[in-house]
């Protein structure tokens, strides 16, 4: 899970790095009041979990609490990058000197932590380090040691940062590891004309894997904002919504993804990803099918499962008491393949339901239900 | 032959008197597995009966290896209490942990990777089905019966594509199927099976299913052209996934460029793996090179 910038200013001040003064709000009137114990002056910036929120015009100087008040109603309830701004944070402008780039992000094929830094910060670090690798310093971190004091001054020599940042290195490490984060970033890390150092943007994603013991930021940040989304979190489905025509549920998430691919490779586009597991149960399986039914741009759904430790004729029984409760409005394709596979089909033969209709590979089924979706 | 799993292995369960643990040891014996002990501190010195087999439970990891002289322990524990669970089993210096725990921590799992690699012990997982090798052993989760022994190595971060695949290609057979599972940081990778399936007398060909996410597949495109002589047949999941949206395993997401389906599978092409469309496509190629060799 990603944080907002506010969040990551946070956690950042908590752990004693320095950052700007600031506060934030959905209100226009509440921003004046801010921008007033601000100083008057104020940087006035959206707050959205995507990337360009400057050259969208999020992020925007005001002169004082009025000019605050008005630049806060503008951007509260811009559009940027298909999010919605809902808060914005204000807060004082810093006179900077020079601007730095640091950030622990994981090193997947090492599988360890990786620190990259840059005396060249301020703008995108993937750029400066496609057109001058020299430039950023990345330096692996042992995951047995950490950040220590030595490393950090290891990491900022090889980057050109000021001994200052030192400290700031070891303090961003711990925010890594007790937050349980995956990434952290500070771009940028500026040294002001009064010669301190102050992270004056950062980026936070948390591991959702760690949420037992890291309670903190809760429900409120993690509730989807599309519907469809939000019935299926709130039953508990692994289920992500896509702009097609066909339903999808299958088991395993390599399968499903397979099963989205397969549907595209036959002329139509999936309408979501929904997984719903090794069990397969009668309920999990009334729940996916009753999101799926409710998308209205659905035409047709597949269900493609293979029965591995869940024998087929179990996924068979699921399905038929799955449609005892739910209404069945659109044509179903269901593929089962693997263990019990003959007594599986046998069990939906017998059942014999109008808008059942079964096909053996997951090619031909694929073709299926996408002719179905696709044919007026 | 085949890697890292053969009758010879002898198993411990590290969560064997759990829901999944208990689930799970009683197919892994009904597959020929060697299980010779679970561990469990709380239950130590008991034992428990599946079927009719009497599996003690031993306090710790080394006192089961000192009793029975097992080298390989599978991990159900829940993901709060996997770093040590695994930790332990390297301390003890088992030769492979094989972790079936869904949920851990990335930052967990850098740890006991870490740790494990200091002790010599290879780590399968997290997050992964295990491995069989059909008709010897199946530590882990996969189903047993879906497929037979044969030449054909597998390795593959998807449970259920690694399923459909071994029934696809049923009537002809695997040597060993390895699940690296799918999440951002796991303990052995698409390289290392390729590296022990080049080895391995027993297998002819290797067939390599990934998905989107990290840079795995683009690395053992490399390998393969620098490495492997064996033919690889590949299958790449995620075409359609959108970019910045997590599809089920935690590792499986395409951010910005990179990551991407198209990448992996032309990355694979360049060196000179074919690339199924479909699982059963890939299946097809799979028994088109075997006829064209054989």
């Amino acid at each position: 899970m990603d944080l907002y910038e506010h969040q990551a200013r946070e956690l950042f001040e908590e752990h004693g790095i320095v950052v700007p003064r600031a506060e934030v709000t959905d209100s226009p009137q509440r921003a004046r009041g801010i921008a007033r114990r601000l100083g008057g002056r104020v940087v006035v910036k959206a707050q959205v979990k995507t990337g360009g929120r400057g050259k969208a015009g999020g992020v925007r100087i005001a002169a004082d609490p009025a000019a605050a008040e008005l630049t806060a109603r503008q951007i509260l309830g811009m559009d940027i990058k298909g999010h919605t701004v809902g808060t914005v944070m204000l807060a004082q402008p810093v006179d900077t000197e020079e601007e730095f780039y640091v950030s622990y992000v994981l090193d997947r094929a090492a599988g360890r932590f990786l620190a990259i830094a840059s005396a060249e910060g301020g703008m995108d670090i993937e750029e400066v380090a496609a057109t001058r690798p020299e430039a950023v310093a990345r330096v692996p971190v042992d995951p047995a040691e950490g950040v220590t004091p030595a490393q950090a001054a290891r990491i900022a020599g090889a980057a050109g940062l000021p001994p200052q940042a030192v400290d700031v290195l070891v303090r961003l490490w711990e925010v890594l590891v007790r937050e349980d984060a995956l990434l952290v970033e500070v771009n940028p890390l500026v040294r002001t004309r009064d010669g301190r150092i102050m992270a004056l943007d950062g980026k936070v994603t948390l591991d959702d894997n760690a949420s037992f013991r890291q309670a903190r930021w809760g429900a409120e940040h993690s509730t989807p904002h599309d519907p469809l989304e939000a019935a299926a979190a709130a039953k508990g489905l692994n289920y992500v919504k896509l702009d097609g025509e066909v339903g999808i549920i299958g088991n395993g998430a390599g399968l499903v993804m397979s099963t989205l691919d397969v549907v595209a490779g036959c002329g139509a586009r999936p309408a979501n990803f929904l997984d719903i597991g090794g069990g397969a149960s009668a309920q999990v399986m009334a729940d996916g099918l009753s999101v799926i039914l409710s998308d209205p741009s659905v035409k047709s759904v597949f269900v493609n499962v293979f029965g591995g430790i869940t024998a087929c004729d179990a996924v068979a029984d699921g399905i038929v008491r799955a449609l005892d409760t739910v209404r069945l409005t659109k044509p179903l394709v269901v593929r089962l393949d693997g263990n019990n596979a003959a007594r599986g089909r046998a069990v939906l033969d017998e059942y014999a339901h109008p808008l059942v209709e079964q096909v053996t590979t997951m090619d031909g089924a694929a073709g299926r239900a996408a002719r179905l979706a696709t044919t007026p | 032959m085949a890697i890292h799993l053969t009758k010879e292995s002898k198993v411990l369960v590290q969560g064997m008197t759990g829901g999944e643990g208990m689930k799970h040891t009683r197919r892994m014996l009904a597959a020929g597995t060697n299980v010779v002990g679970g561990v469990n501190p709380r239950k130590a010195g008991r034992s428990v009966d599946f079927d009719d087999r009497r599996v003690p439970v031993f306090g710790s990891v080394a006192e089961g290896m000192d009793a029975t002289g097992a080298d390989v322990t599978v991990v159900f524990v829940p993901p709060a209490f996997a770093r040590a669970a695994v930790t332990e089993a390297a301390d003890a210096g088992i030769g492979l942990a094989v972790v079936i725990t869904e949920g851990i921590p990335v930052h967990d799992s850098v740890a006991f990777i870490a740790h494990a690699r200091r002790k010599g012990t290879r780590v399968i997982g997290p997050n992964c089905p295990g491995l069989i090798t059909p008709g010897q052993s199946n530590a882990g989760i996969i189903p047993a019966d879906i497929t037979k022994p044969g030449r054909i190595g597998l390795v593959s971060k998807s449970g259920t594509l690694t399923y459909q695949l071994m029934y696809e290609l049923r009537d002809t057979g695997f040597s060993t199927c390895v699940g690296i599972g799918g999440d951002p940081v796991v303990g052995t990778t698409h390289i290392d099976c390729l590296a022990a399936f080049q080895d391995d007398p027993d297998t002819d060909l290797v067939v390599l299913i990934g998905e989107i996410g990290g840079d795995a597949e683009e690395r053992a495109a490399a390998y393969i052209r620098d490495h492997v002589t064996k033919p690889v047949v590949g299958y790449i999941a995620g075409f359609t996934a959108p970019e910045g949206r997590t599809m089920g395993h935690a590792g499986a997401i395409v951010s910005g460029s990179s990551g991407t389906a198209q990448a992996k599978k032309e990355a694979l092409e360049a060196a000179g793996v074919r690339v199924g469309d479909t699982p059963t496509q890939t299946a097809q190629q799979v028994l088109a090179v075997l006829n064209a060799d054989g």
